[in-house]
């Protein structure tokens, strides 16, 4: 009787890339109605775990066994008919396509062997119900939100798959709210019997929904455990093989003196731009650290864009030292000293055939003018000091760096805006899909920027990162500043108070 | 509702209806079945040739050789019949194996080679055009009971207008590509391609044997065009046909497919093929107009498609904006 294999087994998985073994000896079991989270630091080897089990890679190595029966899927759509379905960390499903059609690619319904549309909108729509969406089928994906995008790749993954469901990263881009509505499904999955693959870098979440662990470090296996009785820090120390140091910020005297005395030389008055953001006032003093808080939606990246000039205010003025500035364009942004490291990275960031010294190179480059080119003594030099401080993995400066696994390459791009030593950054979503040793890393590095002057503005979902740097936080809401906390008030439970006051009065 | 991606195959529609209204007012005569007959007559060649093209360009690929095949069948089709007096139907069949095996091999070196496309058919294009040369460098005139009973085919449509052989030939090509694009999943796996071919590998997509499926299309369509061809000038001459692949790929522009695949249809390129028969009937019926107009009013067209391509970009995008405020 198949009931008494797991669902699905690994054993001895080994992969290597180009003679460097991205993982060695890997032992892996899904039981069926089983979440099961993935966890690891960047570049671990999960997502090449996952790739192996789906089929994008072979394995070199090893055993795969899905209900009892030796397995070696080809490619995606062998695994997909295997049973196994999968959102992976960088697919985003296909814009030029309507939801229907994304949904249904590749295993449309047809009659007399042609696609039935009418059918195929009709299942659609039952399909995204079950998700809580109501919405056009016939539009097209990229007329969609990233978070309602990812809902739909999830719901074909899961009417897809049948058995086993594997989830990278899923909820990177989600809100609290989106987040809950997924893991709903997921338990109501689960009692269908399906087993469940999840890598996250929230432990929050993985405590939340799933069953068991499995810890992967430097490719190899740590440990497969229940989570039910494992402590958080032991679980921290499994993924990091040692513990974390304390990572909120001890609040210093004096912070206060910070944001309230003090000319601000960076200051935006009544700067809004219709239909995007209402207008805001926000001064920015040296050595200052500026949160925006808010939902999904609420204006966060738009404020960011307006100020970087990536979109055009239609009110207002920006001051710099005193005089009136005109940042029209991200280039005259960068002329005033601003840098911008984008929520996007993996679209907006990185030039995956470039090595990771040229991509953190680039801004800095592209700020000094073309004719001044970094002697590549010098691109050396600043690569290595990031690749270090930053601890990115693998230490090479030469390789591509799209062969970099999602973390790092995250990394990389943030260390391409520290590098160019703006006035201002602007940080949105400086740590997502970055594990939880480089999150310290990365609260410590900003810690260390403002100390040296810089001023930042961080835009995260994430209340706990914010407590921790910012010295003020701004909420937004509807496209509004709503609230400004300084000093003592920056606390989680006043952000969520000042978001929560606000979407009710609404 | 009017998807944004339909809005280039509207407009191109909307501009086809009215300069033929414009032409129709200066001369009535436009308006009769039998030029129209002759319109698609005339363009059946490069009708048929540009749905090969479009499914190519939908799925973000561009094939040069086009040209040169039509002109390689042309050639070897009049030398079989014409010369070595093989049967007409048994030269078609073996054209038409030879140019889809043609294509199904600069195909398979795109995929499993990774050489961009432009090299490839560029490769594939002087690789046809010299095969051509070799077989003749003459221009064969071809006759045969055969092929005559096909070119003397037509159905008298009312007005004095003939539908001929080749235009139905080239309207049921058009009708075929267009149901292979909307409603078969070899379609919609094209689309899936031109979108992005990353994300489409991992949902699934079997992008090695579509990618050799479209150029095998595109092969057996541009014989299929060659033998078109071959009928319409009752002959083969290996010179013929220069440059077609290029009023292929403008017709499909024209016609609302975008050249980095993913968005357009085949209805489209047949607008695009109309207008350009459209100049060419007018320069005709003015007269004194040298027939160089066509192509640069074709130009000018161009230029105007990809403004109004860049402009539909630019508007969704703000169309996207503005709907995630009302979401909010
Ligand atoms: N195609 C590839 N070629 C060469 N090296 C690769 C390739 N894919 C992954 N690697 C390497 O394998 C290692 C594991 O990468 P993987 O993407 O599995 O990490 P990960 O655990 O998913 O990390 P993250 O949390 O950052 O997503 C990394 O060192 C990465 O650089
Ligand atoms: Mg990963």
């Amino acid at each position: 009787m198949a009931e008494s294999y797991p669902l699905l087994e690994a054993r001895g998985i080994g992969k290597a890339f180009l003679g460097i073994a991205a993982l060695d000896g890997v032992d892996f079991t899904l039981g069926r109605g089983e979440i099961h989270a993935l966890l690891g630091e960047n570049g671990a080897g999960k997502s090449t775990l996952i790739k192996i089990l789906t089929g994008v890679y072979s394995r070199d190595r090893g055993t795969l066994q899905l209900d009892g029966a030796e397995v070696t899927p080809a490619s995606v759509a062998d695994a997909q008919k295997l049973g196994i379905g999968t959102v992976y960390q960088e697919v985003n499903l296909l814009e030029n396509l309507t939801v229907a059609e994304n949904l249904y690619l590749g295993r449309q319904p047809t009659r007399f062997g042609m696609i039935d549309r009418r059918e195929m909108r009709r299942r659609s729509k039952a399909l995204l119900t079950r998700y809580g969406l109501d919405i056009d089928v016939d539009a097209l994906l990229s007329s969609y939100s990233v978070a309602i995008r990812q809902i739909i790749a999830i719901a074909r993954a899961v009417d897809l798959s049948g058995k086993v469901l594997v989830l990278d990263e899923p909820t990177a881009s989600l809100d609290s709210h989106e987040v809950e509505t997924l893991f709903t499904v997921l338990r109501r999955l689960r009692e269908d019997g399906l087993g469940i693959v999840i890598i996250t870098h929230f432990l929050n979440q993985v405590y939340a929904v799933a069953d068991r662990v499995t810890v992967l470090r430097n490719g190899r296996l740590v440990g497969t455990r229940d989570l039910a009785n494992l402590p958080r820090l032991e679980l921290i120390s499994m993924m990091l093989g040692r513990e974390l140091q304390h990572m909120t910020r001890e609040r210093q005297p004096g912070d206060e003196t910070i944001t309230t005395t003090g000319e601000a030389p960076i200051r935006f008055e009544g700067y809004g731009k219709r239909g995007s953001v209402a207008p805001f006032d926000l001064a920015v003093r040296p050595g200052e650290v500026v949160g925006i808080a808010g939902l999904l939606g609420s204006g966060r990246s738009e404020t960011a864009f307006l100020m970087f000039g990536i979109d055009r205010a239609d009110s207002g003025t920006a001051t710099i030292d005193g005089k009136p500035a005109s940042l029209s364009s991200p280039e005259s942004a960068i002329g005033h000293g601003f840098g911008f490291c984008p929520e996007e990275r993996k679209t907006d960031g990185i030039i995956g055939d470039f090595s990771v010294a040229d991509n953190i190179a680039l801004a800095l480059q592209a700020s000094r003018g073309w004719a001044k080119p970094i002697s590549s003594r010098e691109k050396q030099a600043l690569a290595e000091s990031f690749i270090k401080s930053l601890d990115i993995r693998p230490a090479s400066t030469e390789k591509p760096i799209k062969l970099l696994s999602g973390g790092n390459q995250q990394k990389a791009i943030l260390a391409r805006w520290l590098a160019t030593e703006p006035r201002l950054l602007i940080l949105d979503e400086p740590t997502r899909g970055i594990d939880i040793g480089a999150h310290a890393e990365i609260l410590k590095m900003i810690e260390r920027l403002c100390a040296e002057g810089m001023s930042l503005v961080v835009i995260s979902s994430e209340l706990d990162e914010l407590t921790a740097v910012a010295h003020r936080v701004i909420v937004l809401s509807d496209r509004r500043h709503v609230a400004e906390l300084v000093g003592k008030q920056v606390t989680t439970d006043n952000i969520l108070q000042a978001i929560a006051s606000r979407t009710e009065a609404a | 509702m009017i998807h944004t991606r339909n809005l280039p195959f509207i407009t191109t529609l909307g501009i086809f209806i009215l300069a033929y209204i414009l032409c129709v007012t200066q001369y009535p005569n436009m308006l009769s079945t039998r030029v129209i007959g002759n319109l698609l007559t005339d363009n059946a060649f490069l009708g048929i040739a540009a749905v090969g093209m479009t499914f190519v360009i939908l799925s973000g690929g561009i094939d040069l050789s086009i040209g040169s095949v039509i002109a390689f069948t042309s050639v070897f089709v009049a030398v079989m019949v014409g010369s070595l007096g093989v049967h007409p139907l048994v030269a078609f069949a073996a054209v038409l194996a030879i140019s889809t095996i043609f294509g199904s091999a600069m195909g398979a070196m795109i995929r499993y080679l990774g050489i961009p496309p432009f090299v490839v058919t560029l490769a594939g294009m002087f690789l046809a055009r010299g095969a051509a040369y070799l077989i003749s460098t003459e221009s064969v005139p071809i006759s045969h009971p055969v092929i005559d009973a096909i070119q003397g085919f037509y159905f008298r449509v009312p007005g004095g207008g003939r539908l001929t052989a080749l235009a139905m030939l080239m309207l049921i090509v058009f009708l075929l590509g267009a149901f292979v694009a909307a409603r078969t999943r070899f379609g919609a796996n094209i689309y899936a391609i031109g979108g992005n071919q990353q994300s489409a590998e991992l949902m699934g997509v079997p992008v090695g044997p579509t990618t050799v499926g479209i150029y095998a299309l595109s092969g057996f369509l541009s014989g299929l065009a060659g033998i078109a061809y071959t009928l319409y000038t009752s002959s083969g001459y290996s010179l013929a046909t220069v440059g077609v692949e290029l009023d292929a790929i403008a017709a499909v522009v024209i016609g609302g497919t975008l050249l980095t695949g993913g968005v357009g249809l085949v209805a489209g390129t047949f607008i695009g093929i109309m207008i350009q028969g459209l100049i060419q009937t007018y320069i005709v019926f003015d007269g004194t107009l040298s027939s160089w107009w066509t192509k640069i009013v074709i130009g000018i067209l161009l230029f105007v498609f990809i403004v109004l391509q860049r402009g539909i970009i630019w508007y969704s995008d703000r169309r996207l904006a503005e709907s995630r405020l009302k979401e909010v």
